[in-house]
Order: structure tokens, then C-alpha cells, then sequence
């Protein structure tokens, strides 16, 4: 219904003379003047210049060290003996010697690493069934059929089920100080507080029933194929880290992005040994591995990493340099913006037909 | 109206549904072949516009969604998703929006049908009563519709008066008489219905001019011709009533015949969106392609070793090439998001949003015919901004139809009425009062008093002049009650100049076939009419020799004046110079029509010579017409001249501003009337379509020699054309001709011919075309065209009807062209270059990710995100932007009509522009993608634990491209931010992250954990610094480039829309377009 207006009817067809059926809202109209496209090229350069050095510096103080033990030191046994199938469940125990030139400060993390491993195939991806991992016994004794063929093993239900819980990482390290004065200290690690909070405390829970311990919540549930031991088992030291929440376990479960990747194994427990007190003391260590993960299925490689955090995370590069290439670009682009803009700009605007 | 007693009804049930009309009567009757009986029997003459009923409803309009190349696509995309093996997002992704898209099509196509539907309901059935089911039909008063023979009237010999405007274009009143035979029927109902002949004619066919056929009644046979048929689309003037039998209906009326076909009609812009969605397709299969090989070449040489141990697959999967196969389909899945279903809702949705707005423009509502402009199609909007040429309709859309005596020159004086349109009218002077004159027209307007002083001074000239006017003449008076006279004038022109003597006080007031008589000051005075020398146009001019109460016999002449200045004694020379140069001079180049009027006394003796040649003449039945014309020649010499008058044909308000702004915008203005070439004219010179200074070009359609035509771009052409003119090997000569002119203007065409005009412009020039008319003669071109304009308000609705714009007034074009148009095309293209980015952008990330997932086709995002992207959480503000987006205000863009052009050279969205799109879309998802990745390949989060699993990867990827997309690129593109695009931008924001946060929050998952399983990611990643400083990076690198190149751009080569924005800014001071 129209607006009445002087000389129409109530019953006029008129249009609402409002400002939005007019198109005429009140409305800002920005345009990219010079006056605010140059100071903002300039601003944003020097943002990210500032920046990059700021980054540059931090990551410089961080110290890494990478150890690739495939078949370095004593491993190439291992990894021999890995490489033949019918040896799956003989032990095989092997180091690999480093030395680190100088003090790791602070909290010191240890990781390991795979090169070459596909976490992030769509099919292996999938093959998890997350009912199951947050504790709903309807899911434990019946996995999704996302996890075959990795859900039964003839015909009992595994738990965990699904390919990515089968192929778990399972090599397990143990770092010995070797100080100068001889002798050997092994380093101590927190094997816990490795896993995000929400994984840790949401994401993955254990079934509960009534008046039973794991080894009987899981009765009835297979391992997976690959493992040595159940998965109420996986860590003898601490009761309170089994099950589905286990650390170890849920880093893993966490899939890398990229085929390269490194998870958290440990932090080094400051407390427990004065001469930790600040990081891990410059000199020579020996690495222990328990060798159970083959690799070379894969072609891959498997590393330990000593490393420090920053603010920002780790050793990472690339960041700080490409803060500084980006803004040190916008810089020289302003620039010839600010030139162009004085000799032509102008010009142009005035040519008119 | 006629009252005609409740007959019986029932008593032949042919319609089931006969009691709708009370007053038709049904007689039993025989039309020319039984098939055609039948045919008339059923057929519901309600002109059917309506595409659905509702039960072909659905299975019609999926089939037509489903034609669109996308929909069909997207259903086999939602096949696919539905295989297990390779489906590798869900089906939600896909079915979600697909339902949602065709539930929007489908009930938008269902209520503008309706709505046309309803209308064409209501005009049928607001005629008093109109011809139904029954084969004879009463008229009272109205508009035929059904192709009648015409049997009786209220008129003495039958006869009844039509106006075919609708029809042909044509102003002037036509005859049409029936038989004698039946029109001594008269009003009898019995004897009517006893009425049995049987009519033989020629089949249905779209002549308008043409009908052969015979009648068999009570043993005779009665020839029948185009003059005793009342046509469809005629409206009857000056006749109460008349009976009629039906010839043809519905279909097969002349007019319908004449209507062409309704299309569907698409946009060029829907067109290209097609192939592009096909170009897309082909690209889409070139990366599955690409990625299916180097999923095989993977599976060959590191993913079987891998697969051996971790994922065994079934035997018949880990065959690499079967692998790669099944990867293509896959990757088709992930990728088909580069054209996203909602891409064709969202077009939908502007377009209608658009169609709104015109509907609410109230500079394009007309206060005095009530009527609101009205997009009736709201799929075209965008096409208003890409015409490059308008085929007008003249009579009624260009002219009011209302002739206007406004100047004239009487004894070598000029009275100027200062009535004209263009002219400022000086407020200062008011009417002529005619109040002495009690018969006068209480309508007519005259400005220069001069004139009525003149004849109150009892100035001989000026009372011979309008003597002549009140003589000489072929008007029929009716005076219905005392003193109110009106005229039926053949020619609206007549009837102007018989007014405007009326006023003056010589009024003509009644006819008898031998006597005239005139109230001459109030004094009755009774000519005796001797002979009428009648009008033709080898004559151009028509004389009465009437003999007045002194016994004096004169010859009263009017006519062209070439024609008659040869004709003058040599007395009236110096008389004729000044004339000729007030005709010449003062009112041509106006556009109006003059006349010369002249008398001659004449001699009693040689007059009743005259007088007996002229009726041995008559009596001649060989040579008749050149004896006459030598007759005629005779008398009419040796005039004394009085003066000549000068008639306008009014213009529409505003129509010559119009068409000058338009041509600004470099459109061009084809007129095609069916009316005659003089008139035609004389219109495009009051509308400046033709001015002294061009070449004329007068085609007759006959002779077309190639070597004579003109050249140079300040012709114009006229061109009447005959019916071969559009044939095959004449149409291009025809085009190219018409094309090297500035002004056209096409007279005595066909409907159907307007309609091959159109098709032929549209066909071989490529060009976007409007036609807009407001007649049944403009119904064809209307639906050929492009866009289809009627002029609403009017008597005649079938224009309007088959229209897709209408609105009561030509001028309203301008600002549907220049303002509604322009900006349609301006908001739809800036929407379609940011859709298409956008979607690239978004989607290309799964191709660079593929090279680090063994092409296994896994998606970097959520699913989640995936199905929102695009209908929850970008659409709004794109939404906006082309829905409320001005790059230039509306004064503006009627201010500098070149803002139309680029439209017209379609440089705003075409190839070219999709290709730049896309390529920035694939930059963007390339940063997207590698920055994060090289960031994050080492990265941990600031307590150690791992922040590059792949959840945590695809939160930050996501919400980069949120940023980029939602807070810099739309930005960028939107020119016009209201507080909507505000609330839309920043509520998308706030959506992403409230949907982002809920999605990953503990109770979604502790309900369904399967569909949910990123718990968690977002508190993690976005607490990161490192994953903000990612953003940042990437945002930057994004962002730059583009605002570099938009900067340099404007800068450098700044196009028109640059320089009006400067310039209204204030910040440059050059002026555009001088």
C-alpha cells in the first residue's frame, strides 16, 4: 500500500518513497585515492619488515637437533630384521650417538619423526571410528565399517579399530647424557602432557562400566594387528595413561597433514635432576631405540628431534624470512606506486575526450 | 448499451461453462469447415500465457531447471557421491543446496506464472461481454475478440467505426459495413437467431489487410472482403452496438497469427554463464585427469608399498590404474565447488531483488495514470544494461495520440500558440479565454491572444480561415444533448483543425449530405455543399465547393503546401513568399504537420460547366479516377491563399530529452510503425531523430540498388517496407544500409514484419535489443526482441502482457536503461568476477594439496565447512554487494549517458574477465596453501605439542580464506557500503567464528561424534600465534597485488566510471564529456 501523499488516493499504486525501496540508504563510498593506498603500501611494509626481524631474532635463539636413526649407529640391524616380516615380534634394541654443540635452554621437547609416511590418505584418513575412541561400548564391540578391514580380526571387534590406530608408531626412546666426566645419566621425560587438552580430556575417553577395570571393559575386543600389546597395556608405568587415553596414542591419532611430520614424544622433566635444571648441557648423548616401526615399506625415514620453543612454536624459518621478503616487496612497490602516481597518475586522470 | 433480454440459455449447450455469459446467445451455425467447428467450439479464447497447469507443473518445470547445464551437472554429481568407492565428500555437500536451489527456481517460476496468468484473466473478463464459446457474438461497446463478420450495427447501412492503433498503428477512425443483406438483421434477436449462413474463407493466416471470402445465406452467395470484418485487437468507436459471427478465434485470429511465438528468454549473460559452467567442466576434468595419473604414478611407486602395510585395500583396488580411475571421480567430487550450485540461486535471488527495485521506483510511476512501473520478468534485469538498440512503437509510445492545433499563419501573420513541448511555456501567459463562445471545447488551449483579437476586429482573413476550417472537411458531428458537440473525425488531424475553428468561434455544427452548417459568431449560417473534391495521396489535398446564403459559390482547398502554392494565382506571390518562409522557417523542424489553405470565388457559369462534366464523369464506369483527377486539377487552380495551419502531434512528456540521452548513450533508436511515412516523419523530426541537416533517405523497398546507397554517418533512412524487403538475399543490404545510419525509421510494416526487423538486427549484428510498443501491433516484436517493453495504463493491455518490462511513459526508459540497467549489469558482473574468484580460490587449495596426500583426494577443509562455505557463510555479503552496489549514484549515471557503454561493448564480465578471475582465484589458493604449508611444517604450538596435523591445517587455511574473502576482497569490490552490507560483512564474521567455535565444541561432539571431529581444533590452533600470524602473511600476500593493480589501474587508465567518481569527489577537477 502506498504512502498517502498530497493529490493520491489511500488506494494509489505509489512506491513507499523509504530510502532503501529508493536505493538511496546513506552509504559510504570509499574509493582508492593515492591519499590512502600509498600510506597503507608504506604502513604495511614496514609492519612486516618489523615483523620478520622481530620473528628472525626469536627463531634464532631456538636450538634443534635432528637425528635420522633408519640405519645410522646400531640400527641398520634393526632395520634389517624390521624388513623381514616373520621377525615382527623379535625385540631389537639399538642407539645412535650425537652430540649437541651447545646448551638446550628451558623446556627441551622430544620428538620423532617420519619422513615419507601418508597420514593424510583419504582412506586412511577415514579409517577411525570416533564413537569408539570416546568410550560408547555400543561402538567398541561394534566398529564402524569406516575402519575395515581393520575392524575385526576374525570376527572379534579390534579396539582400536581402523588403520591408523594399526599402524601406531611404536618405536620408544630412551636419551643418555654422556658427560664429560663420564659416566651416563639418562635423561628423564614427562611421557605425559603431550597430548592437546581436548584430545586428552574429550576426544578420547575408555569405556566405562560399572565395577570394571580396563582389561575387562576391553574383554571381548581383539588388538590390532600390528600391535604387541593391548591397548589397556600401553603404558605398565602409569595406570592412569591406558586405554584410549593414552598419550602416545592420541598424538598419533592426530593426523599429520603432510607426509613429513614430527609428533611430541616427551618433555624433559627439569625437576627430577639438578644438572637438567636449565635444558640439556652441551655434549654428548646416546639415543636408545626400542626398533619395532619398519619404514622401509615405505621408503621412509624415522628421526628423533631435540628441540626449544619459541612464542611461535619451533625452528621454523620460514616464517620470518618470508615476513621480511613480503614487506620488503611492498616496499619497493610503494615506492614505484608513489613514483608512477607523481610523474603519470595525474596525467591520466586529466586526459579526457 | 444494448439490452438484450435474458435469453434462454441452455438451450444449445456447446460450453459447459455458458452461464458466465449472461448476455451471449448461442445459435446453432456453420463456419467454413467442421474441424474449425469444433475448434470454435472449445477453444477457450482466453489468450493463454500461462506456461503450467497444475499438473504438468512439476515434470515441466524440473525438466526445465534440469536443461540448465549446471542443475543436470549437479545431479550426476550427487550420482557419484552416492558410490561408496569413490565418494569422497558426503552427500549433504551436494543434495543440500541442490534442493534448495531447485525449491526457490520452482516456486518463483510458479508464482510469476501465476501471476500472468491472473492477469490475463482479468482483462479478458472486465469487457462488458466479449465473444465466449458461442458462435455469434454481441459487441457493446468494445473490443472484439474473436475475428467477426460483421452482421448488423446501431449505424444506419450497418456501418460501425473502428480504431485499429492496436493493430497496425494507425490513428484514424476505419469503416467497416456490413452486408446489406444482414444489416437489415438489425437488433432483432429472433431474426438473428435464425441467422444460418455459411461462410467460405480463406484459412487463418496473419494478413491484417486481407480477407477473401463468400457467404451462402438464403440461396445467394455475398462476396466478403477485409472491410466488412471487425478484427481482434480493434476497438469500436462511435457505434453503440453490432452483432458479429465468428470467422476466427482464439489461435486463429489475425491478431493472435500475428503474435509469435512465446520463448523463454535468457540473458547473454546466462548464456555465457552456461558455457563457462562447461569451459569450467572441461577444466575440472583436465585437473581430475591430471590428478588421477599422478595418483597412479604414486600408488606405482610409493603408495603400494605403503598401502602393503598399513592399508590394505581390496584386490581389485590396488590396481593403480583402476586407483587412478576411481581418484578422478573423486577429485571431480571435491572440485565440482569452482561453479557451486548456489552461484544460480544467488543469481536468482539479485535479479529478483533488482526487479523489486524497479518495481518500487518512484521516478518510474506515472501519478496520473496510477500506474507503477513493473518488471514482469525478473529474469532479464541484467540485459538493460547491455542495449544497443530500441525499436519503438511511434503511435501511442512515442505520441500521446492527440493532435494539437498550435500555429498558425494567417494573411502573412504567425499566431503561435506557445504550447509547445519543448519550449518553456511563459507562465506568464495565460490561455485564450473562449468563454463568449458556449459551444466551444473546454479543452482546447491556445496561447496567443492576438488571434482572437484579430477575429473580433473582423479581419476577413482570419474569418475566411477559419471558415475554411469549419467547411472544409469530412468530420461528423453528434451532439448529443444541446450544445455539447463531438466530433467523429477520420483523422485526428481533421478533427483538430474543425476544433480549434469551433473555439474561434465558426462552429461546425451539423451535416447533411447537401447542406453544411456552421454557427459563424453565434449566427447559424447553412452552406450548401456542391461537391467534395476528396483527399488521396497523389493529391495531397481536399477542396469543398459549397454556395453561401448570399448565393455565392467558392471553392474552399487545404493541403500540402508544395502541392498547393503551384496552385495560386499570381496575386497571392508575395503572400506565399512570407508563408513559405513561416512554414519553412518557423514550424518546420518541429515536426509538424502543415497544411496550406487557400479559396477561390468562383464563376457561376463556369462552375455550372464544371458541375455537368463532373457528374458525366461520375457516371463513367471506364477511366473514371483520371477524368476526376483532371476535374480536380481543374478547379483547383488559380486560388487565393489565406494561410496555413501547423498541427502537433503530441509528443509523450519527455520523449525527444529521452531519445537525445539515450543516443548519448550510444544506443540506437530504430521507430517501426505501421503507419504511413509522412506521419512517421514528421514525428521523428518533433523528436529530433531526424533533423534539416541530414540526408534523407527514402526507401521504398522496391528497387534497392546497392550503388546509390548513401554513406557518411549524418544520414538517415525511411523505410517502407514491402513484404519481400526481408527476404534472404535483400535483409543484409537492408541491415547494412540501415546500419550506416544514424536515425531509421521503418513505416507501413506488418506486426510480423516489426518482428523480422528485430530478428534481424538481433540475428546478424549480435546486439542486445529492446522493443517497446504498447499495442497488439507491437505484441510480435516485443516477444522477439531481447527485452520486451509495453506501455501500461492504457486501453489496450496485449503489450504489456507479452512484455517484460512495463511502465506508463517512453521517458521512463531512460531511467531504466541508464539507471535500473546499468546497475543490474554493473552488480551482476562485479558479483559474477567475486563469485568465480572465490569459488577458485576456495576450491583449487584440494589441488595443490593433492600433491602432498597421494593424490588420494582427501579435502583440506571440514566437510562442515565445505557445505556452509558457500550457502551460509559467503553469501550474504556478495548478496549485498549485488543488491545494493552503486559505483555511480543515479543522477550521475543519467548525468553521463556514456556510463552506459560499457555494457554495451560487454566489458565488464566476459571471457576475458572470467579468465583474470580465475587466474587471481588460483593465485589466492595458492598462497592459501603454501604459506601455511611451509609456515606449519615445522611448526609446533608454544607448549611443544604438534600444531601441523591436518585439523589444525585446515582451520587456519579456512579462516585465511575467510579474512581474504570476507574482509579485504569484498571490501575491494564493494563500492557502496550500507549499514546492510556492514551488518552482512561483519555478521559473516561473526557467524564464521560462532559456527566454527559451536562445530568444535565439546557437546556437538559429545552427540555425534562421528560427524564432528575436529573437537577441539579451533580453541587449539586459533589460540596460536603462530596460526595468526599465518593468517596475516597470507592475507597480505593475497590482498597486495590486486590493490596494487586496482590502484595502477584507475590510475593510469581510468575508465569513465573513474573520472565521474573523481570528479563528483571532488578530488579531480577535470570534467567529463566536457
Amino acid at each position: 500500500m502506498g504512502k498517502k501523499v498530497a493529490g493520491s488516493g489511500p488506494c494509489s499504486r505509489i512506491p513507499d518513497n523509504s530510502a532503501f525501496k529508493q536505493q538511496r540508504l546513506p552509504a559510504w563510498s570509499p574509493s582508492l585515492t593515492a591519499e590512502t593506498v600509498l600510506p597503507f603500501f608504506y604502513i604495511i611494509g614496514l609492519v612486516c619488515v618489523l615483523l620478520g626481524v622481530a620473528l628472525f631474532l626469536t627463531v634464532q635463539k631456538i636450538q634443534e637437533i635432528q637425528v635420522d636413526y633408519t640405519t645410522s649407529g646400531t640400527c641398520d640391524a634393526c632395520f634389517e630384521m624390521r624388513s623381514n616380516k616373520m621377525s615382527a615380534s623379535v625385540k631389537c634394541r639399538c642407539s645412535v650417538d650425537f652430540s649437541l654443540k651447545e646448551n638446550f635452554q628451558e623446556d627441551v621437547f622430544l620428538y620423532y619423526g617420519l619422513v615419507n609416511f601418508h597420514q593424510n590418505l583419504r582412506r586412511y584418513m577415514d579409517s577411525r571410528d570416533d564413537g569408539q575412541l570416546v568410550g560408547r561400548t555400543t561402538n567398541l564391540k561394534n566398529p564402524s565399517t569406516y575402519c575395515e578391514p581393520f575392524a575385526y580380526n576374525n570376527g572379534t571387534p579390534i579396539a582400536p579399530c581402523g588403520a591408523i590406530a594399526n599402524s601406531m608408531f611404536n618405536d620408544s626412546f630412551t636419551l643418555k647424557y654422556l658427560p664429560p666426566t663420564g659416566g651416563v645419566v639418562i635423561v628423564p621425560f614427562y611421557r605425559t602432557g603431550i597430548a592437546w587438552y581436548t584430545d586428552k580430556n574429550v576426544k578420547f575417553r575408555n569405556p566405562q562400566i560399572e565395577n570394571e577395570l580396563l582389561p575387562q571393559v576391553f574383554q571381548g575386543t581383539a588388538q590390532p594387528f600390528y600391535w604387541q600389546k593391548p591397548v589397556y597395556e600401553l603404558d605398565p608405568s602409569d595406570p592412569n595413561n591406558n586405554g584410549f587415553i593414552n598419550e602416545d596414542f592420541i598424538v598419533w591419532m592426530r593426523e599429520a597433514a603432510f607426509p613429513s611430520f614430527k609428533k611430541l614424544y616427551g618433555i624433559l622433566n627439569r625437576q627430577s635432576k639438578a644438572i637438567f635444571e636449565h635444558g640439556l648441557p652441551a655434549g654428548n648423548y646416546s639415543v636408545t631405540i626400542s626398533y619395532n616401526f619398519p619404514a622401509q615399506y615405505f621408503q621412509g625415514k624415522k628421526l628423533v628431534v631435540l628441540s626449544t620453543v619459541s612464542w611461535f612454536g619451533g625452528k621454523n624459518i620460514f616464517l620470518p624470512i618470508a615476513y621480511i621478503v613480503t614487506g620488503g616487496v611492498i616496499l619497493v612497490v610503494a615506492v614505484v606506486l608513489t613514483v608512477v602516481y607523481i610523474k603519470i597518475g595525474k596525467k591520466g586522470l586529466n586526459m579526457e575526450e | 448499451m444494448l439490452a438484450v433480454p435474458d435469453y434462454p440459455l441452455g438451450q444449445h449447450t456447446l460450453g459447459q461453462n455458458s452461464t458466465k455469459f449472461p448476455y451471449c446467445i448461442y445459435l446453432q451455425f456453420h463456419l467454413y469447415h467442421d474441424s474449425s467447428l469444433l475448434f470454435c467450439l472449445f477453444q477457450d479464447n482466453h489468450i493463454k500465457t500461462s506456461k503450467y497447469n497444475i499438473f504438468t507443473f512439476l515434470p515441466i518445470n524440473l525438466f526445465e531447471q534440469f536443461q540448465r547445464v549446471a542443475n543436470a551437472y549437479f545431479l550426476f554429481l550427487l550420482i557419484l557421491q552416492l558410490i561408496p568407492q569413490v565418494s569422497s565428500l558426503s552427500w549433504f555437500t551436494t543434495i543440500v543446496p541442490l534442493a534448495l536451489v531447485l525449491t526457490i527456481t520452482a516456486v518463483k517460476d510458479a508464482t510469476d506464472d501465476y501471476v500472468k496468468d491472473m492477469e490475463g484473466v482479468q482483462i479478458i473478463s472486465h469487457c462488458e461481454c466479449f465473444w465466449s464459446q458461442g458462435i455469434i457474438a454481441v459487441l457493446v461497446f468494445g473490443l472484439p475478440q474473436a475475428d467477426l463478420l460483421l452482421l448488423s450495427s446501431s449505424e444506419p447501412y450497418g456501418l460501425s467505426y473502428v480504431e485499429t492503433a492496436e493493430l497496425d498503428g494507425e490513428t484514424n477512425l476505419k469503416v467497416r459495413q456490413a452486408l446489406t443483406v444482414t444489416s437489415e438483421l438489425g437488433a432483432d434477436i429472433h431474426k438473428l437467431a435464425e441467422f444460418d449462413g455459411e461462410v467460405v474463407c480463406e484459412p487463418p493466416n496473419n494478413k491484417l489487410d486481407r480477407f477473401t471470402g463468400t457467404l451462402l445465406w438464403k440461396d445467394g452467395k455475398f462476396p466478403l472482403d477485409n472491410g466488412k470484418l471487425l478484427l481482434r485487437g480493434c476497438v469500436l468507436r462511435n457505434t453503440e452496438w453490432c452483432f458479429g459471427m465468428v470467422i476466427f478465434a482464439g489461435l486463429e485470429t489475425k491478431l493472435m497469427q500475428n503474435c509469435g511465438r512465446t520463448t523463454f528468454k535468457r540473458t547473454s549473460i546466462d548464456r555465457l554463464m552456461n558455457t563457462l559452467v562447461l569451459w569450467i567442466f572441461g577444466f575440472l576434468m583436465c585437473m581430475g585427469i591430471i590428478l588421477a595419473i599422478g595418483n597412479s604414478v604414486w600408488e606405482k611407486s610409493v603408495g603400494g608399498n605403503f598401502r602393503k602395510l598399513y592399508l590394505p585395500w581390496d584386490e581389485v583396488l590396488s590396481d593403480a590404474f583402476f586407483s587412478g580411475f576411481l581418484t578422478f571421480w573423486s577429485y571431480i567430487i571435491i572440485l565440482n565447488t569452482v561453479v557451486p550450485i548456489s552461484l544460480y540461486v544467488s543469481v536468482e535471488v539479485i535479479r529478483l531483488g533488482h526487479s523489486y527495485f524497479i518495481n518500487w521506483d518512484r521516478r518510474m510511476y506515472q501519478a496520473q495514470r496510477d500506474t507503477p512501473a513493473e518488471a514482469r520478468t525478473t529474469t532479464l534485469n541484467e540485459e538493460l544494461g547491455q542495449v544497443e538498440y530500441i525499436f519503438s512503437d511511434k503511435t501511442g509510445t512515442l505520441t500521446q495520440n492527440i493532435m494539437v492545433f498550435s500555429k498558425c499563419s494567417i494573411n502573412g501573420k504567425i499566431y503561435d500558440s506557445a504550447d509547445a513541448p519543448r519550449r518553456l511555456i511563459p507562465k506568464k501567459t495565460p490561455c485564450v479565454d473562449f468563454s463568449f463562445n458556449p459551444l466551444r471545447d473546454r479543452r482546447f488551449r491556445f496561447h496567443d491572444h492576438s488571434l482572437l483579437e484579430a477575429m473580433k476586429l473582423d479581419e476577413t482573413a482570419v474569418r475566411e480561415f477559419f471558415r475554411l476550417l469549419a467547411l472544409c472537411h469530412t468530420v461528423m458531428p453528434e451532439e448529443k444533448m444541446e450544445g455539447e458537440l463531438v466530433y467523429q473525425a477520420q483523422s485526428p488531424d481533421e478533427g483538430a483543425l474543425v476544433t480549434a475553428a469551433r473555439n474561434f468561434g465558426f462552429v461546425f455544427r451539423a451535416r447533411t449530405p447537401e447542406t453544411i452548417t456552421v454557427y459563424e459568431l453565434g449566427k447559424a449560417v447553412t452552406y450548401q455543399l456542391l461537391a467534395i473534391l476528396d483527399f488521396n495521396n497523389v493529391r495531397k489535398r481536399m477542396s469543398v465547393i459549397v454556395r453561401n446564403p448570399q448565393g455565392r459559390a467558392r471553392l474552399y482547398c487545404k493541403g500540402a503546401d508544395t502541392i498547393l502554392f503551384d496552385r495560386l494565382e499570381p496575386a497571392s506571390e508575395e503572400l506565399l513568399c512570407t508563408t513559405s518562409e513561416h512554414l519553412n522557417v518557423r514550424f518546420a523542424g518541429e515536426g509538424l504537420r502543415t497544411l496550406a489553405l487557400a479559396y477561390r470565388d468562383l464563376d457561376e457559369d463556369f462552375f455550372q460547366g464544371w458541375m455537368q462534366r463532373l457528374r458525366e464523369a461520375c457516371s463513367l464506369v471506364e477511366k473514371r479516377e483520371d477524368l476526376l483527377a483532371s476535374l480536380y486539377e481543374e478547379m483547383e487552380r488559380e486560388m487565393t491563399l489565406l494561410g496555413a495551419t501547423a498541427i502537433e502531434d503530441k509528443l509523450e512528456q519527455g520523449v525527444a530529452e529521452t531519445i537525445a540521452c539515450l543516443t548519448l548513450a550510444s544506443i540506437k533508436i530504430w521507430v517501426l510503425t505501421g503507419d504511413k511515412m509522412e506521419t512517421a516523419i514528421n514525428i521523428a523530426y518533433s523528436c529530433n531523430m531526424l533533423r534539416d541537416d541530414m540526408n534523407e533517405l527514402l526507401e521504398q523497398g522496391k528497387e534497392e540498388d546497392p550503388n546509390c546507397l548513401p554513406s557518411g554517418p549524418d544520414c538517415c533512412v525511411v523505410l517502407s517496407l514491402q513484404a519481400h524487403a526481408l527476404e534472404a538475399d535483400l535483409e543484409g543490404l537492408l541491415l547494412d544500409t540501415a546500419c550506416l545510419c544514424r536515425t531509421v525509421i521503418c513505416c507501413r510494416v506488418t506486426p510480423l514484419q516489426k518482428a523480422q526487423v528485430v530478428e534481424l538486427v538481433k540475428r546478424r549484428r549480435r546486439a542486445v535489443t529492446l522493443a517497446i510498443g504498447d499495442g497488439a501491433n507491437d505484441v510480435s516484436m516485443i516477444k522477439t526482441a531481447h527485452i520486451g517493453v509495453g506501455i501500461s495504463g492504457q486501453e489496450g493491455m496485449q503489450a504489456v502482457l507479452a512484455s517484460d518490462y512495463s511502465f506508463a511513459q517512453f521517458r521512463h526508459l531512460q531511467r531504466l536503461l541508464l539507471v535500473h540497467g546499468r546497475w543490474s549489469y554493473f552488480r551482476m558482473c562485479n558479483f559474477l568476477c567475486y563469485f568465480f574468484y572465490k569459488n577458485f580460490a576456495f576450491t583449487l587449495v584440494h589441488f595443490w594439496f593433492g600433491f602432498f596426500c597421494g593424490f588420494s583426494a582427501q579435502t583440506v577443509y571440514d566437510q562442515w565447512f565445505i557445505t556452509l562455505f558457500n550457502i551460509v557463510y559467503t553469501s550474504l555479503p556478495v548478496l549485498a554487494m549485488g543488491l545494493f552496489d552503486q559505483d555511480v549514484n543515479e543522477k550521475n549515471s543519467i548525468r553521463f549517458p556514456k556510463l552506459y557503454e560499457p555494457g554495451q561493448l560487454n566489458l565488464l564480465f566476459n571471457k576475458r574477465q572470467f579468465f583474470l578471475c580465475s587466474l587471481q582465484g588460483a593465485y589466492t589458493s595458492f598462497t592459501l596453501f603454501f604459506i601455511p604449508y611451509g609456515a606449519l611444517y615445522h611448526g609446533v604450538r608454544d607448549d611443544g605439542a604438534n600444531v601441523t596435523d591436518q585439523q589444525s591445517f585446515a582451520v587456519t587455511i579456512a579462516t585465511s580464506l575467510f579474512v581474504i574473502l570476507i574482509c579485504f576482497q569484498i571490501g575491494l569490490d564493494t563500492n557502496y557500503w550500507t549499514a546492510i552490507n556492514h551488518f552482512y560483512i561483519w555478521g559473516s564474521l561473526a557467524v564464521y567464528f560462532s559456527i566454527l567455535f559451536a562445530m568444535h565444541s565439546n557437546g556437538i561432539f559429545g552427540i555425534f561424534p562421528s560427524q564432528f571431529p575436529f573437537i577441539g581444533t579451533a580453541r587449539s590452533s586459533l589460540s596460536q600465534p603462530v596460526v595468526w600470524l599465518v593468517i596475516l602473511l597470507t592475507t597480505v600476500v593475497c590482498v597486495a597485488p590486486v590493490l596494487v593493480v586496482r590502484f595502477l589501474r584507475a590510475d593510469l587508465y581510468p575508465t569513465q566510471t573513474d573520472k565521474v567518481k573523481c570528479v563528483t569527489s571532488g578530488v579531480c577537477e577535470a570534467c567529463p564529456n566536457g
